[in-house]
């Protein structure tokens, strides 16, 4: 940041919500399938259809609403009218001007209070694939192909307030907002694959001034270093038009892998969008006793999480891995249950990087955690059986025990180790004398023939044990 | 001709067949809808194997149903699976919906036989059924007249005894007007009585579906099976549906009837001054109701006071502003309902070199003149700049013609008033879009309240052309309207049938 | 209402017309908007906008599917398809 400026930041992000069925239409809310076989006469637009709003996806949208500390309002949905060939009605259903959230906070660790306008519900629209056309894009399209199995899905529009003063305050934000959605179900969040979409509306301001400039909407930020690439390079471009006496205009960019943004040529009629009530659709006003049920059906949520996290001696950056994979409440249910604080968080950061971890029981965590502590597992058969408990976990036949047996990692008898340690001492007689001359190094060695012997079956801790054992003798 | 009475309880009890009904009314289509062009499609062979389905069930000692074997007519706004469904439009001609109609299943599954589609002002935008891109309907009391719009098609049908039943959609009177037009009776239901779903919309908040016949009897009977919750239309009401019917024989002893000062003058005898005169009646009478109209509004009031009822007149002034309010919250809603005819989906292309010449092209070709006009007025309402002016304003408008309704219910059980200011008028007559759409006078009111309203014909006017008077009553207040409407039909003068219903040769079964 | 509004508002409702036919519209529009000057010296304010005729609250489906339409009979009634996709010529103006 050039000295004398600072950042201003407000992120509109829109998240898929993860309903079984559409907005306004019971088709299914999948992607991938075959274009236009998720469809109903809803989503296309069909003469004569009518919408019906999906009670999930409002619960889901109070549930985040509640999370991020916003008031829980009556609200209408509006019409907002404009051409575009993936929108079936040519019309888009939002909520305008009466959002079911608003006025909310969101805490980003490490950072500041940052404040949530509103977050409202909205459809979504179609997908136009343009033909022809060099690299994909628009212009020298020859035409285009409309599915509209992404018509309809339900999305929740997050829009915060311009509190955000840093590329890296950006992302954090948008880092928590994800850990949040996660933790409640609400969507999979996913920025690479369009489930998550950050739009940032960037301006700058001389540093200490609370004026609100000229901003600029940025689009098009696939993944968090696009989001803080653009963040950094707008407000030098906004700087720079500053500096050179210019002023930038208030337009919508679009962000470039080329890293840059650069300015979408504006629809004559994009500023009139002649929004009016929805007719088809009532009025919704969830009453206190129906906001009370989700807020008590809602999981603990991430900042807490990180806090309970925190106390059982968990580092800030692991704790953040955790919360961040969705495995906190495993995590500190197995701990509470008894298990070894340090190895069932080793285990979250370094081994659950896996799909199906955030499914694993707590008894079933608990468990593994147990055995390996009490010595029937060794380190490296622990992380194989947990491999297998996350493939099983959404089963919820993860059982350790079974899984460890499947293996053959019996534990291995006391007096059978033993014989095999002062098998490995006979083996290595210069060794040894190094070992009780105080060089702690040479373990390897016998730990490292006890391993061979057993096909990497023992538990290394314990052979070390019996040398030390052996050696005070 | 033989109500749908008689044929549902016929077929049911076996002594009549499906088929032979269907061939007889089929016969008098074939034979005089050069004429009247009620119908865009006739689906006779559908009919056919639908009809003898019904034969089939009935023989095997299956209830068809309440409209058992019963011919109906539906309006080309509502939707039929595999069946053009135009909306008497250049933009969908030929378009087949992958699905039917809520109440066209109803209907189906109550035993009644679809026997085709009828003509309407393009996209219901009209009333007289000359704004249809297939060439207008003809009134069967006088083929030089219109037959009231929009949905003309299907009251000319009824009238001219091609189906006991047709359904039509009233959005600020186009089930009503056309049937005061032919003298047959023509029910808008409450708004959200009766599902929407699989009509094709015109203005949402105001598009209500209800039935015509040649009867009370029969027009209550086909509103049972229309009526009902339907959780596809988030507007449908979740109300019991009453027992209509039983409504019909009720006396109207003790209701009070209100007659509406701003839609009814006093006449040349200064007659329905009997009873009390609640409120404040001094409503300005509106301009361009006729003389022969009012006079048998009146007369209809008498009748009731003779029955038992007591009248009185009451103003309802939100009525004076209602017709402009209607015309710029009704355009609104329909420039956003008909953005979706752009050529991408269904119905018309013009080519273009890109999508949006291929859109603006499309809808110049498509649409008629009516429908630019009321689309982009409706564009013009809701823009920047305008929509508190216009849009915002008409909806204020909207909650006074409610509240004073609701100050008139508070003294009165129904309200009388002309169905339409005239009776049926000559092709062109009305060209202006003023004139035109001031025949929305007396029906608008109830599509802004979406109380329930009716016309039942009671006399005739000029040129011995039939009049209907209408009732209106309160949200979900169908069985006193009904109640009314049968007490007026008992006392109403015999109607002449139309010159082509009376040449029509009785050659089936049963009449 | 002037000819160049009812051009804007032709534009915003995508609808092509000739120079005559915004004359015509022009007048047909204006006798139109000249009686809704009738609400202007109407007093309103304290009464509130209706949007609904009945005061339905909160109506919703569960989020359980139903079997959706046959893309083969939608997209036969389509102007043109390819491949299971409606086709349209080229979109300009807006980004891929
Ligand atoms: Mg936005
Ligand atoms: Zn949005």
């Amino acid at each position: 940041m050039t000295a004398g400026w600072e950042t201003v930041v407000g992120l509109e992000v829109h998240v898929e919500l993860a309903t079984d069925t559409k907005l306004f239409s019971a088709a299914p809310s999948r992607f991938g399938d075959e274009p236009n076989t998720n469809v109903t006469p809803v989503c296309l637009g069909l003469p004569g259809s009518l919408p019906v709003l999906n009670r999930r996806a409002v619960e889901l949208a109070m549930a985040v609403g509640l999370a991020l500390n916003c008031e829980i309002r009556p609200s209408v949905f509006h019409r907002k009218n404009y051409f575009y060939p993936d929108m079936p009605k040519d019309y888009q259903v939002s909520q305008y001007d009466q959002p079911i959230c608003s006025d909310g906070w969101l805490d980003v660790p490490g950072g500041s209070r940052v404040g949530i306008e509103r977050a409202h519900l909205e459809e979504d629209a179609g997908k136009t694939t343009h033909l022809g056309g060099a690299d994909g894009r628009i212009h020298g399209a020859v035409g285009a192909l409309v599915d509209y199995n992404r018509a309809g899905t339900p999305l929740l529009e997050i829009v915060s307030r311009p509190d955000i003063g840093s590329a890296a305050e950006a992302s954090a934000y948008v880092e928590e907002l994800r850990a949040i959605l996660l933790t409640l179900g609400a969507s999979d969040a996913r920025l690479e694959e369009g489930s998550m979409r950050v739009d940032a509306n960037i301006s700058v301001r001389p540093a200490g001034s609370d004026e609100l400039r000229t901003r600029c909407e940025v689009k098009n930020l696939n993944s968090l270093r696009s989001l803080r690439n653009a963040i950094d390079y707008e407000a030098q471009r906004h700087i720079e038009l500053y500096a050179a006496g210019d002023a930038p205009v208030q337009e919508t960019r679009h962000w470039s892998e080329d890293g840059r943004t650069h300015s979408l040529r504006s629809k004559e009629e994009a500023d009139d969008y002649r929004y009016f009530p929805e007719p088809d659709l009532v009025p919704l006003a969830p009453d206190d006793e129906w906001v009370d049920e989700v807020r008590a059906a809602m999981p603990e949520l991430p900042a807490s999480q990180r806090a309970r996290l925190h106390e059982c001696g968990t580092e800030p950056e692991d704790a953040q891995i955790i919360v961040g994979r969705g495995l906190a409440p495993v995590v500190l249910g197995a701990v509470e249950a008894g298990a070894d604080a340090k190895r069932t968080v080793t285990h979250a950061v370094q081994n659950l990087a896996l799909d199906g971890a955030e499914l694993l029981g707590i008894d079933h965590l608990a468990s593994l955690v147990q055995m390996e502590t009490s010595g029937q597992l060794t380190a490296t058969q622990a992380k194989a059986v947990l491999g297998i408990m996350c493939e099983r976990a959404a089963a919820g036949t993860a059982d350790p025990a079974a899984i460890a047996a499947e293996l053959g990692f019996e534990a291995m008898a006391a007096d059978e180790l033993e014989a095999l340690v002062d098998q490995a001492i006979a083996d290595n007689p210069e060794a040894w004398e190094k070992f009780c001359a105080g060089e702690a190094k040479v373990a390897g060695v016998f730990v490292g023939a006890v391993m061979k012997a057993t096909r990497g079956q023992a538990d290394g801790q314990a052979v070390t044990q019996l040398l030390v054992q052996r050696r005070d003798a | 001709m033989t109500s749908a009475h008689v044929i549902a309880s016929e077929v049911r009890a076996g002594t009549r067949r499906a088929t032979d009904v269907l061939e007889d009314f089929l016969g008098r289509v074939a034979t005089h809808d050069g004429d009247v062009h009620a119908f865009n499609t006739v689906t006779a062979e559908q009919a056919r194997a639908a009809a003898a389905a019904i034969d089939a069930a009935a023989e095997g000692g299956r209830d068809p149903g309440p409209l058992a074997g019963v011919p109906v007519a539906f309006k080309d706004n509502l939707c039929t699976r595999g069946v053009a469904t135009t909306c008497s439009s250049r933009m969908l001609e030929g378009w087949q919906p992958p699905y039917d109609a809520t109440v066209v299943q109803a209907m189906t599954a109550a035993g009644a036989v679809m026997i085709g589609k009828t003509n309407l002002d393009e996209f219901a935008m009209g009333s007289s059924t000359e704004h249809s891109a297939f060439g207008p309907t003809r009134n069967p009391y006088d083929l030089a007249r219109v037959p009231g719009g929009s949905s003309g098609g299907s009251a000319a049908a009824v009238a001219a005894g091609f189906a006991p039943l047709a359904l039509g959609s009233d959005t600020g009177g186009s089930i009503r007007q056309p049937a005061s037009l032919c003298g047959i009776v023509g029910i808008k239901p409450t708004y959200g009585r009766v599902s929407r779903y699989g009509l094709v919309a015109f203005a949402s908040s105001f598009d209500q579906i209800g039935p015509f016949a040649t009867d009370v009897a029969d027009a209550a009977l086909a509103l049972d099976v229309i009526s009902g919750h339907d959780p596809a239309d988030s507007t449908s009401i979740p109300a019991a549906v009453p027992d209509f019917e039983a409504a019909l024989a009720r006396g109207v002893e003790g209701l009070r009837v209100g007659v509406v000062s701003e839609l009814t003058g006093s006449g040349r005898n200064g007659a329905a001054t009997g009873g009390p005169a609640p409120g404040d009646a001094a409503g300005e009478v509106l301009d361009g109701i006729d003389a022969d109209v009012t006079e048998r509004v009146l007369e209809a009031a008498d009748a009731l006071a003779d029955a038992g009822a007591t009248v009185g007149r009451v103003s309802v002034p939100a009525v004076t502003y209602g017709l402009t309010a209607y015309y710029l919250i009704a355009p609104a809603e329909a420039s956003s309902n008909l953005a979706r005819y752009d050529g991408t989906r269904y119905g018309l292309r013009v080519e273009g070199a890109d999508v949006e010449e291929m859109n603006r092209l499309t809808r110049r070709a498509g649409f008629g003149d009516e429908v630019k006009a009321r689309i982009m007025l409706g564009t013009f309402a809701l823009s920047a700049g305008y929509y508190d002016a216009y849009y915002g304003k008409a909806q204020r408008v909207r909650m006074l013609t409610r509240r004073d309704f609701d100050a008139a219910y508070a003294d009165f059980d129904v309200l009388l008033s002309p169905t339409s200011p005239c009776v049926a008028f000559r092709f062109g007559e009305r060209a202006d879009p003023m004139t035109m759409y001031r025949c929305d006078t007396c029906t608008i009111p109830s599509n802004l309240s979406g109380d329930p309203a009716m016309s039942v014909p009671f006399g005739t006017g000029a040129e011995g052309l039939p009049v209907g008077v209408q009732v209106m009553a309160p949200a979900l207040g169908e069985e006193t309207m009904l109640t009314v409407a049968a007490a007026l039909e008992r006392a109403a003068p015999p109607l002449p049938k139309p010159p082509l219903a009376a040449v029509t040769g009785s050659t089936g079964a049963g009449r | 209402m002037s000819t160049d509004q009812v051009a804007h508002v032709a534009r915003l409702a995508r609808i092509e017309l000739t120079s005559d036919e915004i004359e015509h519209y022009t007048g047909h529009l204006g006798r139109v908007l000249e009686h809704a000057r009738q609400l202007e010296d109407l007093d309103l304010d304290d009464v509130p906008p209706l949007a609904h005729p009945y005061p339905l609250r909160n109506v919703f489906r569960d989020d359980v599917e139903s079997s959706p339409v046959d893309r083969d009979e939608v997209l036969s009634q389509a102007p043109a398809a390819s491949g299971g996709q409606f086709e349209v010529p080229p979109v300009l103006g807006a980004e891929a």
